[in-house]
């Protein structure tokens, strides 16, 4: 099992990184050698983006215990702030600030609020937890849609483009891709290294027993406050990255129905590991992209597919309550050769 | 809650000040008095033994003074400093500790990583992100943690794969993570066997001179040989305090506890 003797004992930490994982690493990276512009773009590039803020919810739920409807709409705030702060069409509202500005006082704005939502919400458990930030989640959306002033109501904010760094244009596919993938990795292994340093495994301590924790010396309080600010990150950079792949931010981003699609993902993908958020992320995009096709070859009406989702999260969760990776798991364990390792236990 | 005392209050508060101070502590649950007008004072470095039959409320007391439950009325003085409203980790980073009557432990991890998180609690860098170096003192204490309570074969093993003894020496062994000032033992010998007595009563006995303890102990034997001086408790009131002997000849004690039903 994993522990914090890895870290201290580890001869060659690249080692121990299983094969499936560099094969998976090398695909990702040589992918826009063999794949077109609409599955760079469209297919991964949304993959990574759903990911990063399906981890910031894996982050509070599967180490943490809780689940938090809350995470899209703080990636729908750091989006917002971006479109607000910086250019896009509305330019009434538009500040037109330089980037070097905007996304870090985009990010800062949505560590702030989610540092508001954890405070209000850490005091609640379970079922509590998940109303409370479902309530946050819809008066975002609602104060948003009705707000005209700043957030621009109903039609929210288009041209909201990224900034020509290096001479790059960042909305091309290729360099979306190698944007949104960099970002994926990089909060990916930050937070595998994260889940075995003192934050990750206090986190861990605190969602199986918090009277041990506090009796321990540890502000259990504090720490959720601090989990949910440091979830807020990888929540921002994929909000932001989400409106600029699309160009555009509006209320229905942020929404209920994509509040609740952040935490079918995770729970699709498994909430033990951080790969999990990606994986739920990936089928999620395939069914959404192409379901529609599938059904209308099949002769069903094409506006059945959220019914194929639900269907594909009712069998999961069915067969596995550890989601996609917890099947993967138990089938590698059913061939003795597993060794993919999931720290923490079973999620709520 | 209050909030915690300055600096210039615990500095004064040292000194020559009782480790522990309880003035008339008072706790129900409902209707029941779970603990009555407790009033104890323990000097530094002074190790106490509690009797009480089952449901006297020596756990109860325990919970009122780490923090687990407020006190109905009374209060808790901490080396001359009143903690009788701060919240639990603040006691614990002013140097009290406890072990549970059962075993509160991270059964999914390992002994080392329990441990870990033991000594990690007490310091300032309790939430960083970066992992423990190989050489950070940290890990050094750790171990030198699990060696003391002879854990040391089992170190990497997942805590639910441990025997019972094991677990009850890892409670210990963490309770004794960081700067402890006062220890707060909670029937840490029950369910051991003979020779796992012998060696708790061993450890605690090795324990440096000025960390003074309050062990519950329904084995007379084990309180009697690692404790200078008995509390004896009784539907939540302290029914009788002395030297070991004395509470051992104490007629009223006998006819209630060592002879009694329960006894
Ligand atoms: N959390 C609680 N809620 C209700 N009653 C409790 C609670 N904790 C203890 N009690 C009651 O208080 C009394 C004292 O319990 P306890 O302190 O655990 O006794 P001891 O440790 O001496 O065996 C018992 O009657 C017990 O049932
Ligand atoms: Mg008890």
């Amino acid at each position: 099992m994993a522990s914090i003797a890895d870290t201290a004992a580890a001869p060659s930490w690249y080692a121990r990184i299983p094969l499936a994982w560099w094969i998976t690493g090398l695909v990702l990276l040589f992918m826009p050698a063999f794949a077109g512009e609409f599955v760079l773009y469209q297919i991964f590039g949304w993959t990574f983006i759903l990911g990063m803020i399906a981890l910031s919810l894996m982050f509070l739920a599967g180490y943490g215990g809780m689940v938090s409807l809350a995470q899209m709409s703080i990636a729908g705030f750091a989006g917002y702030m971006v479109a607000i702060f910086g250019d896009s069409a509305i330019t009434d509202i538009s500040q037109g600030w330089p980037w070097y500005v905007t996304i870090p006082l985009a990010l800062v704005l949505a560590v702030l609020f989610a540092t508001v939502t954890g405070w209000l919400a850490v005091r609640t458990e379970g079922i509590y937890t998940i109303m409370i930030t479902l309530a946050i989640a819809s008066a975002f959306f609602y104060f948003t849609r009705q707000n005209y002033t700043i957030f621009n109501g109903f039609s929210g904010f288009n041209g909201v483009l990224p900034p020509q760094l290096f001479g790059v244009d960042w909305r091309h596919p290729v360099a979306f891709y190698y944007l949104t993938l960099f970002w994926a990795a990089f909060w990916f292994l930050a937070t595998l290294y994260v889940s075995r340093a003192p934050m990750g495994l206090a986190l861990q301590g605190v969602r199986d027993n918090p009277r041990r924790m506090a009796a321990l010396g540890y502000n259990v309080t504090a720490h959720r406050v601090a989990a949910y600010a440091v979830a807020a990150l990888p929540a921002g950079i994929g909000g932001i990255l989400l409106t600029w792949q699309s160009a555009q931010i509006s209320p229905g981003t942020a929404g209920i129905g994509p509040a609740i699609d952040i935490l079918v993902i995770a729970v699709i993908g498994g909430l033990r590991h951080p790969a999990g958020a990606f994986i739920g992320a990936f089928v999620y995009v395939i069914l959404k992209t192409f379901a529609l096709d599938i059904l209308v070859v099949l002769g069903f009406d094409g506006e059945r597919f959220n019914l194929l989702v639900g269907l594909g999260f009712l069998a999961v969760v069915f067969w596995s309550s550890d989601g996609i990776l917890g099947l993967w798991s138990r089938w590698r364990t059913s061939w003795g050769r597993d060794r993919l390792r999931f720290p923490g236990r079973r999620t709520p | 809650m209050r909030t915690p005392g300055s600096f210039s209050d615990r500095l004064t508060a040292t000194g020559t000040a009782n480790a522990l101070e309880l003035r008339g502590l008072s706790r129900s649950f409902g209707a029941l008095v779970a603990l009555e007008d407790v009033s104890l004072t323990l000097r530094p470095g002074e190790r106490r033994a509690v009797l009480g039959s089952n449901g006297a409320g020596k756990t109860t007391l325990f919970n009122c003074i780490t923090g687990d439950h407020a006190p109905s009325a009374g209060s808790i003085r901490f080396f001359g400093e009143d903690i009788t409203g701060f919240p639990t980790h603040e006691r614990i980073r002013r140097g009290l500790r406890r072990t549970y009557q059962i075993s509160l432990l991270f059964t999914d991890l390992s002994v080392r990583d329990n441990v870990y998180i033991a000594c990690r609690g007490v310091l300032r860098s309790r939430f960083s992100a970066l992992r423990p170096g190989r050489n950070e003192t940290v890990m050094a204490s750790t171990e030198a943690l699990v060696r003391l309570v002879h854990l040391e074969t089992v170190i990497d093993t997942r805590v639910s794969e441990l025997a019972y003894g094991e677990q009850r020496q890892l409670e210990l062994a963490m309770a004794l993570a960081g700067a402890p000032r006062l220890l707060l033992l909670d029937e840490p010998a029950a369910g051991l066997s003979p020779t796992e007595r012998g060696e708790l009563v061993e450890i605690l006995a090795a324990l440096p001179d000025h960390l003074g303890f309050v062990i519950i102990e329904h084995d007379m034997d084990v309180a009697l040989r690692v404790a200078g001086f008995v509390t004896m408790l009784h539907n939540g009131r302290i029914f009788r305090e002395g030297t070991p002997s004395e509470i051992e000849n104490d007629p009223d004690v006998q006819a209630l506890y060592l002879g009694g039903p329960d006894g």
